[in-house]
């Protein structure tokens, strides 16, 4: 395999672990906004509980993707950035104000309603503004005005696939974390919980999958190249909609506790059917990072460099793998911190 | 405005807000470390407390270091595209490493933070040691790609294109180890002296029970004893680095002092002003013969100075009182430290209060160390100017040319201004509505 195919595979995976990370994370806090009056069930204080240890290494993976974004395809880099500018800078914005309140509002009491409310609210927002970034990079909302490039803002405003990719991220977002969280309230004992994150996976599962049909038939006006290259990855989807059905199913097997649903298989199968989709969706991009303008092999770093990287990956992997284990088993599945009762102070 | 500007103005500011929190972030997990450590050997829990008081704070402050560190990272690519697109061939080995001493710090402070209770003491250690590790080395990467920014190694440019890329040569650039002692040094300083500031500001408020008073002392001996050692250390290795800059950037030195002919027996000039008209420092101290001393090790030396370069090379020569700034902060805060040791050897034997100028003194210290942590980075990047890669890469061909960037800078600095008041206003809170004395236990 040629070395920018090996990298751009590299960037893939990071882009994917920070969607699954990012997705469970900002759904988490969408969900302890949403549930926050709910006093019958512990659905907000679980989804709180998982974010107070996680957030910090979620964001860990977002630095990861713009580093290694940067370091294999340098040109890539330095066009996107020019063009996002201000989405870029306002997921950035966001982003503060939501690190910044989750902070605050463990150590002060009184902030903890209105992190909620924030954490709740960007939750929505930043998925939002980064998924925009993908309708944008397939081509016709650039201008190209003298040496500079624009974004045709209004133009993208108008284009149906801007919306269906729009719905498609923010059901995505939600479908996860609600899977994500009806495991960890299983693993907390928490019955009713369960129950409640279980339904919202059963409703936003179909949803999800129409918008993922939607954003691919939309593209055919914007972007015809792309769809008739989507056309040729057929098998990956229809393995990827295969993991959908059996993931989706898993919900209404039987199970030892609570009678119904193994939420655990759920939540592999539908990471994986979301991996698989991405995958075929990324090979229909290629070559191209921004059309037509922008291919990975432009943009490709240079040899040595490359080599340089992926010793210092495998290196660094190797380190920090076990160390992940050890914090999975903290707090994914240490009953002491997963039962105990309030705040996680 | 023009663009450059705007970009210069919109990153300067995001860096030098991250810096707050980010030196003491590493200063203060150093802290922690050592309290940690002196708990175990004393077998005194006050070291524990101290420990457990210092980590809440440090907490609190990462929640700020995380995201605006988050937004540097971001600004370079999207403020400058030029600069990046070299950086990604030549110098990302740094960035790509300090990937992995972030995770390195965020999984252990999340362990250290929210498992403290279920971690043996040695546990507890290895944490805290990973999580001070894992700060510094996020430090020295960073500041290994700002060394190199200053002595670019490790490529060769022609026609615009790079080639011959050495990436262990760029990492290993002459003012690599050097730049990174002093940096994270100097943070130690910080931290330690911010510390020591806080228990001052206890003691001087008085009020206190005697229990109280002896918790607020053992904070306060163990930051100025690290205060001092890392006092004299950076001093020492400042000095390292400016004969650095006079070996490879001897412009930034002579801008630094203020000197404009090349000579032998170069005088050091302290504050006042430099005047490229009357080519000499206006208003000034002059120690004749001593930046030669200072640069090469005798007085006969020669030091060049800044007319040996045409003029659109020269840096702002405000970088002088920048300097001069720094370098005076240093020298008090050593000698505060001493003076403090000084006295308290002298009353070792008796109980007696600390004189209230001397806790007065040690107040000031903390903020005046940020000062120096500031004005020292905004030196050495200012006076890196009109080069963002000395040498290869000016600044305007390094910015972008995207326009917006006003009403940016206008969101990013109100941004900061409610955080910094914000997370003030957390660490009232906090630790006034738990206050140390719910957390002694009595002996
Ligand atoms: C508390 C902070 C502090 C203190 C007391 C000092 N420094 Fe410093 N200095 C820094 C904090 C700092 C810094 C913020 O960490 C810098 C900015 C960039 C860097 O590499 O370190 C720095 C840079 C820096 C540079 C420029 C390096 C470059 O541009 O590459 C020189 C020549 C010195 N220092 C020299 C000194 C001397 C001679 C000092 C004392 C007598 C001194 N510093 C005290
Ligand atoms: C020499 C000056 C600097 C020091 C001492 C420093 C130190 C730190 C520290 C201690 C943290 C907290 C790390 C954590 O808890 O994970 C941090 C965060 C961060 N810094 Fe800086 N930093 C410096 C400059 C920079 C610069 C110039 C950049 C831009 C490339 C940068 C990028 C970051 C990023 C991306 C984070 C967030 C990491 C995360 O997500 O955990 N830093 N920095
Ligand atoms: C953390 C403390 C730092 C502070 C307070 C700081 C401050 C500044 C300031 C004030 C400027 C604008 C210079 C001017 O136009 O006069 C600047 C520019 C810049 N700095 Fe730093 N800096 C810091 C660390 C770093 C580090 C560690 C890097 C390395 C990655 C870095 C990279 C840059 C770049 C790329 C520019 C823009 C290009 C240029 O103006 O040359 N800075 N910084």
């Amino acid at each position: 395999m040629q070395d920018v195919y090996i990298a751009i595979i590299i960037l893939w995976v990071f882009l994917f672990m920070y969607a699954i990370a990012g997705s469970i994370d900002f759904g988490a806090g969408f969900w302890a906004m949403y549930y926050r009056r709910r006093t019958d069930t512990k659905a907000a204080s679980i989804a709180n509980r998982y974010l107070s240890p996680s957030w910090e290494v979620t964001n860990v993976f977002l630095v990861l993707l713009v580093v290694a974004l940067v370091s294999f395809f340098p040109g890539a880099a330095s066009t996107l950035g020019t063009l996002m500018i201000v989405p870029f800078c306002l997921v950035l914005f966001l982003l503060t104000i939501r690190s910044a309140f989750m902070v605050y509002s463990y150590s002060v009491q009184k902030y903890t309603n209105m992190l909620i409310m924030i954490s709740g609210i960007t939750g929505l927002l930043i998925p939002a503004l980064l998924i925009s970034i993908l309708p944008a990079a397939i081509g016709g909302f650039v201008e190209i005005v003298g040496d500079r490039q624009y974004i045709l803002v209004d133009q993208l405003f108008k284009s149906p696939t801007f919306y269906t990719h729009l719905g498609f991220g923010l059901s995505t977002e939600l479908f996860l974390s609600s899977l994500l969280l009806s495991d960890y309230a299983k693993e907390a004992n928490s019955e009713e919980t369960y129950h409640v994150y279980r339904r919202n996976a059963i409703i936003l599962g179909p949803i999800t999958l129409s918008f993922a049909v939607g954003a691919i038939f939309t593209l055919i006006p914007e972007a015809f190249w792309m769809f008739e290259n989507i056309a040729n990855e057929w098998l990956w989807f229809t393995l990827s909609l295969l993991a959908f059905s059996i993931g989706y199913s898993s919900l209404w097997w039987p199970s030892k506790k609570f009678e119904v649903g193994r939420p655990r298989i759920a939540v592999l199968l539908i990471a994986l059917q979301f991996g698989l989709a991405s995958f075929a969706y990324g090979s229909a991009h290629m070559p191209y990072f921004l059309y037509p303008d922008v291919t990975i092999y432009d943009a490709f770093t240079n040899e040595v460099m490359f080599r340089s990287l992926l010793i210092g990956y495998g290196i660094g992997m190797a380190i920090l793998i076990p160390v992940f284990i050890w914090f999975w088993r903290l707090f994914m599945k240490d009953k002491r911190y997963l039962r105990q009762e309030g705040s996680p102070h | 405005m023009d663009n450059v500007m705007l970009a210069r103005m919109i990153f300067g500011s995001s860096i030098a807000f991250h810096i707050i929190f980010a030196t003491l972030g590493v200063g203060i997990t150093l802290m922690i470390l050592i309290a940690e450590i002196m708990r175990v050997i004393r077998k005194d829990e006050d070291y524990g407390t101290l420990a457990k008081r210092w980590t809440k704070g440090v907490a609190i402050l990462l929640g700020v270091a995380i995201p605006s560190g988050t937004i540097v990272a971001v600004m370079l690519s999207l403020l400058w595209p030029g600069f990046m697109e070299i950086v990604g061939q030549v110098i990302a080995l740094p960035f790509q490493v300090e990937i992995f001493a972030f995770f390195l710090e965020a999984l252990f402070l999340s362990i250290y933070i929210y498992a403290a209770d279920r971690l043996s003491p040695v546990m507890r250690i290895v944490s805290v040691f990973f999580v001070a590790l894992g700060a510094t080395a996020s430090a020295v990467l960073i500041t290994n790609a700002h060394a190199w920014m200053n002595t670019p190694r490790g490529f060769d440019m022609v026609d615009g294109q790079v080639i011959n890329v050495n990436p262990i040569a760029a990492v290993f650039n002459p003012s690599f180890f050097v730049t990174s002692l002093h940096v994270v040094g100097s943070a130690y300083m910080t931290g330690a002296f911010i510390l020591a500031a806080v228990a001052a500001f206890k003691l001087f408020r008085g009020g206190l029970t005697d229990r109280e008073i002896s918790y607020h002392r053992k904070g306060l001996t163990l930051s100025l004893a690290i205060a001092l050692i890392m006092s004299v250390y950076t001093l020492n290795n400042g000095h390292d680095t400016a004969i650095m800059l006079h070996e490879h950037i001897p412009v930034k030195l002579a801008a630094a002092e203020g000197l404009f002919e090349t000579q032998s027996n170069a005088p050091l000039a302290i504050m006042g002003t430099p005047d490229p008209e009357a080519g000499r420092v206006i208003g000034g101290i002059e120690i004749p013969g001593m930046l030669s001393w200072l640069a090469t090790g005798t007085t006969d030396g020669v030091v060049q100075g800044l007319n040996d370069y045409p003029r659109d090379e020269w840096p702002p020569l405000f970088v002088h009182t920048l300097f001069n700034v720094m370098v005076g902060i240093g020298s008090a805060l050593l000698g505060l430290a001493s003076i403090f040791w000084v006295i308290w050897f002298i009353r070792r034997k008796k109980q007696k209060p600390y004189p209230k100028w001397l806790l007065s003194g040690i107040i000031a210290s903390g903020p005046l160390a940020m000062v120096g942590i500031e004005t020292g980075w905004i030196f050495s990047c200012t006076g890196r100017q009109p080069w963002t890669i000395y040498g290869v890469q000016r600044t305007g061909e390094a910015a972008t040319n995207s326009g917006n960037l006003g009403m940016l800078f206008v969101l990013f600095i109100s941004l900061y201004v409610v955080l910094l008041v914000l997370t003030a206003l957390v660490m009232h809170f906090y630790f006034n509505r738990n206050p140390v004395s719910n957390e002694l236990h009595t002996i």
